[in-house]
C-alpha cells in the first residue's frame, strides 16, 4: 500500500528525511506563473483541524521544470506533480511539459479563484496534452461528488485524489478573521468522516484508483480509508505535526491489517462495501 | 541534528505569569541559543514552537505563556507527563560578537537564560516588562537591568554593544532603527516548525520567506513582519 504526501504539505528540499520514508512525492501545486501566495496570517488551529491559505505559492512552471524537478527526481522516488491553473489551457499546457511523472490535477483548491471550465472539462484538455497518467484531485464539497467522479473518469482521468480540503473560517478573540484571505482550506482529523465519504461513494462510481486523504493520522485511520475504496493513502495535516508520520502509519497500518484479519492491504480495500447492500 | 522524541516532563514552576516546563533531554540536542523546538499541545492538533529557555544537564526548559488553547495545554502539563519534542529547528543567534548585549521584553525573554550561559554570566542582558507582576520573571536573569512600562528598553540600551534582541514586534522594530545590524529573533505562527506548511512566512528582502528556515533569528536583513494575530 503506497503511502504518499498530500500536496502541498511537505518540501522535499526542506525534508529530504520525510521523503525517504514514503513511496512518492507529490509537489506543492505548480501554476504557469510564479505566485508569492496570500498575505499572513496563512494558517491556523481550530479545536479539531486547521486552516490554510497558502494560495498556491511556487516558482512558476518554468522556474519549476528548470530548478526543482532535476533536483526532486534526485531523491529516486516516483514524482508526483500537482498542476493548477486559471483555465483548462493553462493545465494543459503545463501537462504538455512534464515527462516521467505522474499528473495530479488540482481541480480543487479553495483558496484561489477557479478556472471557469467544469472538472471533466479540464481533466479532456489535459487528457489531450500528455499520455502521463493523469489523477484529478476532487473537492469534497461537490454534492454529488460520484457525479463529478464519473465525469472526469469519462473525459480520461486515470485516477482520482480524494479529498482536497472544505472552504473554513476561523475568528479571533476581536471576532475577526484570524486568516488574511478570510477564508481557508480546512484540514485534519474532522475532515475526516467527509473524506472517508466521498472515497466511499467514488468506489461505487467508478473503477478508477483512488488515492484517499483527508485527517489520517493512524494506521487504523489508513486502513478505514482503505477499506471505503482507496488504494493508496496520503498524509497531509498529520506530516506538520509529526514528521516521523510515514513510517509509523505504515507500521500501525501493518498492525491494524492483522487485527482486523487481512493479510495484506489489497485484500482490505473496498471491505466496507460488502456489508452495505449496493 | 533535529529529532522528534517523546520526553517525560520532569518539573513545572510558575515565573511571574510564566511557566517553565522542563523535560528530560533524551538524545535530543539543545542546538545553538535562539533555535527552536516544536513541542506537542495535549489535545491539540498541532504542536507549538518555543526556543529553548534552559539547557541544563540533562534537561531542557520551555518558558510557556499560556495566551491560548495550545499554550494552556502545555502549561497545565504534569510532572511525569511526556510531550513530543522536536528540534532543534531554524537558526539561533550568531555568538560570535565581540560585546554582546541581551535585550528582552516579556515573553521575548525567553531564549536568553540558555543564551548567557553559553555567553558567560557576565553578559548584561536589558529587559523590559509591561507591569511589576511580569518583571517576576527576570528571576531567570539573575542581575538583568529590568525596565517597566512605560520606560522600554531601548532607553536603557548600553552604548557600543552588539545586539541579540527577542520580544514584541514594535520592540523589535524600534531596535532595528537604533542598530539595523541587531539580531532579532521574531514570531509567527508556525504549523510545522521545518518547512513543510508554508504557514509562518515573514517579508524578508521583498519576498515572502518562511520564518522556521530564514529565521527566527535575522540580523541586519531589511525586514518589514506582518502582525502576528492575537
Amino acid at each position: 500500500m503506497n503511502i504518499l504526501n498530500a500536496s502541498g504539505c511537505l518540501d522535499a528540499l526542506a525534508a529530504p528525511g520525510v521523503v525517504a520514508a514514503l513511496d512518492g512525492f507529490v509537489t506543492k501545486t505548480v501554476t504557469p506563473d510564479a505566485r508569492v501566495g496570500n498575505q499572513p496570517a496563512r494558517i491556523a488551529e481550530t479545536s479539531h483541524g486547521m486552516l490554510n491559505a497558502i494560495g498556491l505559492a511556487n516558482p512558476g512552471r518554468d522556474a519549476f521544470l528548470r530548478d526543482y524537478l532535476p533536483e526532486l527526481r534526485s531523491f529516486g522516488k516516483p514524482l508526483w506533480v500537482s498542476v493548477g491553473g486559471f483555465s483548462a489551457s493553462e493545465y494543459a499546457e503545463t501537462c504538455a511539459l512534464l515527462t516521467d511523472v505522474t499528473i495530479e490535477i488540482n481541480l480543487s483548491c479553495p483558496n484561489v479563484d477557479e478556472a471557469p471550465e467544469s472538472a471533466a472539462e479540464i481533466v479532456a484538455a489535459c487528457r489531450a496534452a500528455t499520455t502521463l497518467p493523469l489523477y484529478a484531485k476532487l473537492s469534497p464539497a461537490a454534492w454529488d461528488i460520484a457525479e463529478v467522479a464519473r465525469a472526469v473518469e469519462a473525459a480520461g482521468a486515470d485516477g482520482l485524489t480524494l479529498v482536497n480540503t472544505l472552504r473554513g473560517m476561523a475568528l479571533d478573540r476581536r471576532l475577526r478573521p484570524v486568516l488574511n484571505r478570510g477564508t481557508g482550506g480546512y484540514s485534519g482529523p474532522s475532515l475526516r468522516p467527509v473524506a472517508l465519504a466521498a472515497v466511499y461513494a467514488c468506489r461505487r462510481a467508478t473503477a478508477l484508483p483512488i488515492v484517499g486523504m483527508g485527517g489520517i493520522t493512524t494506521g487504523r485511520e489508513a486502513l478505514e480509508m482503505i477499506a471505503c475504496g482507496a488504494t493508496a493513502i496520503a498524509l497531509g495535516t498529520v506530516l506538520f505535526a509529526d514528521p516521523d508520520a510515514p513510517a509509523r502509519v505504515r507500521h500501525e497500518l501493518d498492525e491494524a491489517l492483522a487485527e482486523a484479519g487481512f493479510g495484506n492491504a489489497d485484500d482490505a480495500v473496498g471491505a466496507a462495501h460488502e456489508t452495505v447492500a449496493m | 541534528m533535529p529529532l522528534r522524541e517523546r520526553r517525560r516532563v520532569t518539573g513545572i514552576e510558575s515565573v511571574g505569569p510564566y511557566t517553565l516546563v522542563r523535560v528530560d533531554r533524551g538524545n535530543l540536542d539543545a542546538g545553538v541559543p535562539g533555535q527552536f523546538f516544536m513541542v506537542e499541545a495535549p489535545g491539540r492538533v498541532l504542536p507549538r514552537p518555543f526556543s529553548l529557555c534552559l539547557a541544563e544537564a540533562g534537561e531542557l526548559a520551555f518558558l510557556i505563556d499560556a495566551i491560548g488553547p495550545g499554550t494552556t495545554a502545555i502549561a497545565e502539563v504534569s510532572v511525569g507527563d511526556s510531550l513530543h519534542v522536536f528540534g532543534p529547528l531554524g537558526n539561533g543567534f550568531r555568538l560570535d560578537v565581540e560585546r554582546p548585549v541581551l535585550v528582552g521584553g516579556g515573553i521575548g525573554i525567553a531564549p536568553f537564560p540558555f543564551t548567557r550561559s553559553v555567553l558567560g554570566a557576565g553578559t548584561p542582558v536589558v529587559l523590559g516588562f509591561r507591569n511589576s507582576h511580569f518583571a517576576e520573571a527576570a528571576a531567570l536573569l539573575p542581575g538583568a537591568e529590568v525596565v517597566i512600562d512605560p520606560v522600554l528598553v531601548t532607553e536603557a540600551l548600553p552604548a557600543g554593544r552588539d545586539i541579540l534582541a527577542c520580544g514584541p514586534e514594535p520592540m523589535l522594530e524600534a531596535i532595528r532603527r537604533i542598530d539595523p545590524a541587531a539580531q532579532l529573533a521574531w514570531e509567527a505562527p508556525m504549523a510545522c516548525g521545518y518547512g513543510a506548511c508554508f504557514g509562518c512566512v515573514v517579508e524578508i528582502d521583498g519576498t515572502l520567506k518562511r520564518l522556521c528556515l530564514e529565521g527566527p533569528v535575522i540580523g541586519g536583513a531589511p525586514a518589514v513582519f506582518p502582525a502576528v494575530p492575537a
